[in-house]
């Protein structure tokens, strides 16, 4: 019998203000334990929070990015409890009236074949602001515990989406997503190794068609491969659970990465009993029309936008697409690569990128990249966007930003393939020089230092071939008595002679003409 | 000296007939010789005092002198002032030295006015008594055998003894008012939102208001002033125009339409206190004010209401006071959960205790909809009634408590009981209106009755100007205690 894995998503995201949510301390990551506390992050006796506009805002820019309801009339509440990173004894948060209700993300999942992917749309449930606590430092005091309040009062924005994926990979593609909106539209900068970015899975297995099962909630994954781990485990081990007639009791569970497990932390018996109720110290959170459409005004083009644009104008396939949209920086890369592979001026390439374009402008670029000849250099420059190019900033841990080859070098690269200049695999060779910077990332001039041109020469192809023919007589009649088989030999023979640097396709032409006789 | 007004000693200091040194200097001596018996203040500090008077005569000689400069002002141990020891009357804040100034203090530092020490208080100003303070009862300048009221007790008994030119204090349900009322001196709460809250220790934040207590409503006045005013640190404090709180003082009472409740003129009101009350009802109609009779319903529901809600905020704003970062901590314990309750079962004090209980109660699952939900619905219909109220009269009046100054240990068993002296005060902090006392006459046993002055909100000015025409016609508020003679 199946069994089908249902997972909800809670993700924790550090707004990128320059102070805190509920004081003015700074919140840059790794400063000196308790320097960027004040007194309000210390919770000392008769201070008083005052809530960051900048939050708020970042929080609007999300829910517009995600098509939500903004709250106009929001409430902060305080959740109690007593943790020693937590000063005050409570957590300032909203409850049942959250900044952002109901929206949705459109995802992209990858699937077992390769270059495959199907889409999925996401709901999600709310997002609702909140301070982050401090740290508790364990190690280092001699059997006592630190507390560095640094942290504590950072704006959060919690996402919350209903239990809508169906598998690890669709909650890898969902908190991928989320994670590229969240720096995509400004208001996070996605750092998972400093906490900027913080999954809790929530996990429950089921019959098809039969009402949910019991969750447990993974905390605290920060990055997508534990995520993908954590839930894979956890399912698997609830369906064995499940299978061998136990039962699933609802719990808090943590993510061991060094072993591969989840590890029960708390069950529902001693969950906390929050006692929320709203904070006397703050009014309700009021946003007028006129503060939403301000925000709105300075949302940029939005990836899922910009994927339908890439598709239809540069025939991108879903999974290129998705590549350059990751982020606004691998966006404007690939559209400059684009756009220069079909041959757009960089004055209007400036204007595309910067959405300044008037209509007749727009006709015009439409136009060029509509040709045959265009697409067809478009589309080869997406490839090596989307393979090579990708593997290597992969490979080398490289961001866009940081790419050694500009749009412009990469695009004469593609030009020489696409004129025959060079082969498919003498351009690996260019493309590894180009990374390097040798000849300053110079496509032609690396392929003349290397010596890497095709023979295109026809006179010299032929002399090759004459050569052929005459030294292998054997092989020669048995490709003329219908063993075409042969064929293969003599190509092998011809690219050799030619020290690898024949045109392929004209190599075989003249073979084929020749071995005919 | 002692008696004289704010406007007089001002006058006194500007014109070099003293100086804000010797001022200060003769009431530390008084402090001195008083406190062991009165208790009033906890902490006295007198080089920091004389530091601020120092530099008040240097500003009063440079003649840059506004009306409060150099004026030895007493301030309740509710609020931080940076350098000063800060208890909140509790043994978990004993050895907290604030290292920042609440506002109210930065408004009277701004001033040049002098912080002539710290006042007594009820535990984390849950109280009305002053007996909850960690630091001892305070007793009434009256009558040592009496309490003060509470919370702000000490800072209306030094008020009353001539310890203090004025003082500060803050009412949560009649902090200010009740103890003012059984020291026989004038108190007013404003609009909750006039005064920042910002440094003030929290007890219960949405009902919680800073305001003077002082011998006159002039005074009151000039004191509000200083104290009231925008500020961006309380997300509560409410942008207003400044005001001259002074500026209707003298104006006549003609056409004055006063709104006596029945609630309050019910069971339960001592006929000493319920004759007073008339007799300075009739002085009012004599100024030319009239009478309407009002009813506020539900104002019966006020202290259970207020029992839900105060207790509800209370347990979640104490929540800080973990033996964490400052205070107190228990000297040993075994791991941190063991920190956590020892800390606070040695650290608070039972009142204290028991309204952390009631609000970790109230807020619990399964509870909060029947209890503090219930009591928000309930005191929205409270404010209700006074807005109702309002529609037929300019004030509110009637008694501030309803007895006079009870025995010092007579409550201590009974928690209803004590709450019940409240019963006239909280239903002003609910509806968030201004609230004040001022000295109506004494009953038998020759103790001080307070007349309470409910305005509409930020009506403050007209019920200072209310009570100053009272008092331009009486002389309760200039009476002075026996046995306070150094």
């Amino acid at each position: 019998m199946q069994w089908e894995i249902v997972i909800g998503l809670e993700v924790h995201t550090q707004l990128s203000t320059s102070s805190k949510i509920f004081s003015g301390a700074s919140t840059a990551f790794g400063a000196e334990p308790n320097t960027q506390a004040c007194a309000v992050d210390l919770a000392l006796p008769g201070v008083l929070p005052v809530l960051n506009r900048g939050a708020v805002e970042r929080a609007i820019r999300f829910g517009l990015a995600v098509g939500a309801h903004i709250t106009q009339r929001s409430v902060f509440s305080r959740k109690n409890y007593f943790y020693p990173d937590l000063p005050k004894g409570y957590q300032i948060s909203q409850f049942d009236l959250p900044i952002i209700g109901q929206g949705s993300l459109t995802i992209q999942v990858p699937t077992a074949t390769a270059g495959q992917t199907y889409k999925k749309v996401v709901r999600l449930t709310r997002a609702h602001l909140e301070e982050d606590a401090g740290k508790s430092l364990h190690e280092d005091f001699l059997g006592m515990t630190g507390i560095d309040l640094n942290r504590a009062g950072t704006p959060l924005l919690e996402i919350v989406s209903e239990p809508d994926m169906r598998s690890a990979a669709e909650a890898v593609a969902y908190a991928k997503m989320l994670h590229t909106l969240v720096r995509w539209i400004g208001i996070c900068d996605g750092n998972m190794q400093e906490g900027s970015f913080r999954c809790d899975a929530n996990v429950s297995v089921r019959r098809p068609g039969a009402e949910l099962g019991t969750r447990r909630e993974i905390k605290n994954l920060n990055s997508f491969r534990f995520l993908q781990q954590a839930i894979e485990y956890e399912a698997q081990w609830q369906i064995d659970t499940l299978e061998s007639g136990g039962s699933i009791q609802q719990a808090t569970v943590l993510f061991d990465s060094d072993k591969g497990e989840t590890r029960a932390m708390r069950s529902k018996e001693d969950a906390h009993d929050y006692r929320y109720f709203p904070d006397p110290d703050l009014l309700p959170l009021a946003i007028d029309n006129e503060w939403i459409e301000q925000v709105r005004a300075t949302l940029p083009v939005l990836p899922q936008d910009m994927q339908q644009r890439f598709m239809e104008e540069y025939s991108a396939t879903p999974e290129q697409a998705a590549i350059a949209t990751s982020s606004l920086a691998f966006a404007r890369y690939f559209e400059k690569s684009a756009l220069l592979a079909a041959n757009i001026d960089s004055t209007m390439i400036e204007k595309v990128i910067t959405q300044i374009l008037s209509p007749d402008e727009r006709q015009q670029v439409a136009d060029i990249i509509a040709q045959d000849v265009a697409k067809t250099k478009v589309r080869l420059t997406c490839n090596w966007i989307s393979g090579e190019l990708l593997a290597w900033l992969n490979r080398t841990e490289t961001s866009i930003e940081d790419c050694p080859i500009e749009p412009s070098q990469l695009v004469q690269l593609a030009l020489r393939i696409e004129n025959g200049t060079i082969s498919n695999n003498a351009a690996k060779q260019v493309f590894a020089a180009m990374w390097a910077r040798e000849c300053g990332g110079d496509a032609d001039a690396i392929i003349e230092v290397q010596g890497l041109k095709q023979v295109s020469d026809v006179g010299a192809l032929e002399k090759i071939v004459d050569e052929i023919i005459a030294a292998n007589p054997a092989q020669v009649a048995e490709y003329r008595s219908g063993k075409e088989k042969v064929f293969g030999f003599f190509v092998g023979l011809a690219m050799k002679a030619s020290k690898g640097k024949a045109n392929p396709a004209q190599m075989n032409e003249i073979l084929k003409r020749k071995l005919a006789g | 000296m002692l008696n004289s007004s704010l406007l007089q000693l001002g006058a006194a200091l500007r014109s070099k007939k003293i100086s804000s040194v010797e001022l200060t200097q003769l009431y530390l001596h008084r402090i001195a010789a008083l406190n062991s018996k009165l208790n009033a203040y906890i902490t006295i500090n007198e080089e920091m005092s004389l530091v601020q008077a120092r530099a008040a005569d240097v500003q009063l000689a440079q003649s840059e002198a506004h009306a409060l400069t150099g004026i030895p002002i007493a301030q309740k141990d509710i609020f931080c002032a940076m350098g000063w020891r800060t208890t909140c009357g509790s043994k978990m804040l004993s050895n907290f030295v604030a290292p920042y100034d609440a506002h109210v203090i930065e408004q009277f530092n701004r001033v040049g006015a002098v912080n002539l020490g710290k006042t007594n208080m009820d535990e984390f100003a849950m109280g009305s008594s002053n007996e909850t303070s960690y630091f001892g009862s305070v007793k009434n300048p009256w009558n040592p055998n009496a309490v003060p009221g509470g919370s702000s007790g000490g800072s209306a008994a030094a008020v009353s003894a001539r310890l203090c030119a004025a003082a500060t204090g803050t009412d949560t349900g009649g902090s200010i008012r009740q103890p003012a009322a059984l020291c026989g001196i004038s108190g007013l709460k404003p609009t909750y939102g006039v005064v920042s809250r910002y440094g003030m220790i929290a007890f219960a934040s949405s009902l919680d208001q800073a305001g003077p207590m002082a011998r006159s409503a002039e005074d009151l006045a000039l004191l509000l002033n200083v104290m009231a005013g925008f500020d961006e640190r309380d997300s509560t404090s409410l942008p207003r125009e400044t005001e001259n709180y002074a500026r209707d003082l003298n104006k006549p009472l003609n056409g004055l339409r006063i709104g006596l409740p029945k609630e309050f003129f019910a069971a339960g009101l001592s006929a000493d206190v319920a004759q007073a009350i008339e007799a300075s009802i009739a002085e009012y109609k004599k100024l030319g004010a009239s009478v309407v009779d009002i009813s506020l319903p539900n104002s019966r529901l006020s202290i259970p209401v207020y029992y839900v809600l105060a207790p509800a905020e209370a347990s979640s704003n104490l929540s800080r006071y973990d033996g964490v970062r400052y205070g107190y901590r228990a000297p040993e314990y075994t791991n941190l959960a063991d920190m956590y309750e020892k800390s606070r079962a040695q650290g608070f004090g039972e009142e204290v205790k028991r309204r952390i209980m009631i609000g970790t109660y109230v807020l619990s699952h399964g509870y909060y909809d029947a209890y503090y939900l219930q009591a928000q619905k309930i005191r929205r219909l409270i404010a209700q009634d006074f807005v109702e109220a309002f529609k037929q009269c300019d004030v509110i009046m009637g008694p501030t408590t309803p007895t006079t100054a009870f025995n010092l240990g007579e409550k201590n068993d009974d928690p209803v009981q004590m709450y019940l002296s409240d019963i006239y005060t909280i239903a002003v902090n609910l509806a968030g209106l201004p609230g004040m006392s001022i000295p109506a006459g004494f009953s038998g046993n020759g103790l001080p009755v307070g007349l309470q002055i409910i305005g509409n909100y930020f009506d403050e000015a007209r019920m200072l100007n209310v009570a100053h025409q009272y008092q331009q016609v009486t002389d309760w508020h200039t009476r002075t205690p026996q046995h306070i003679e150094v």
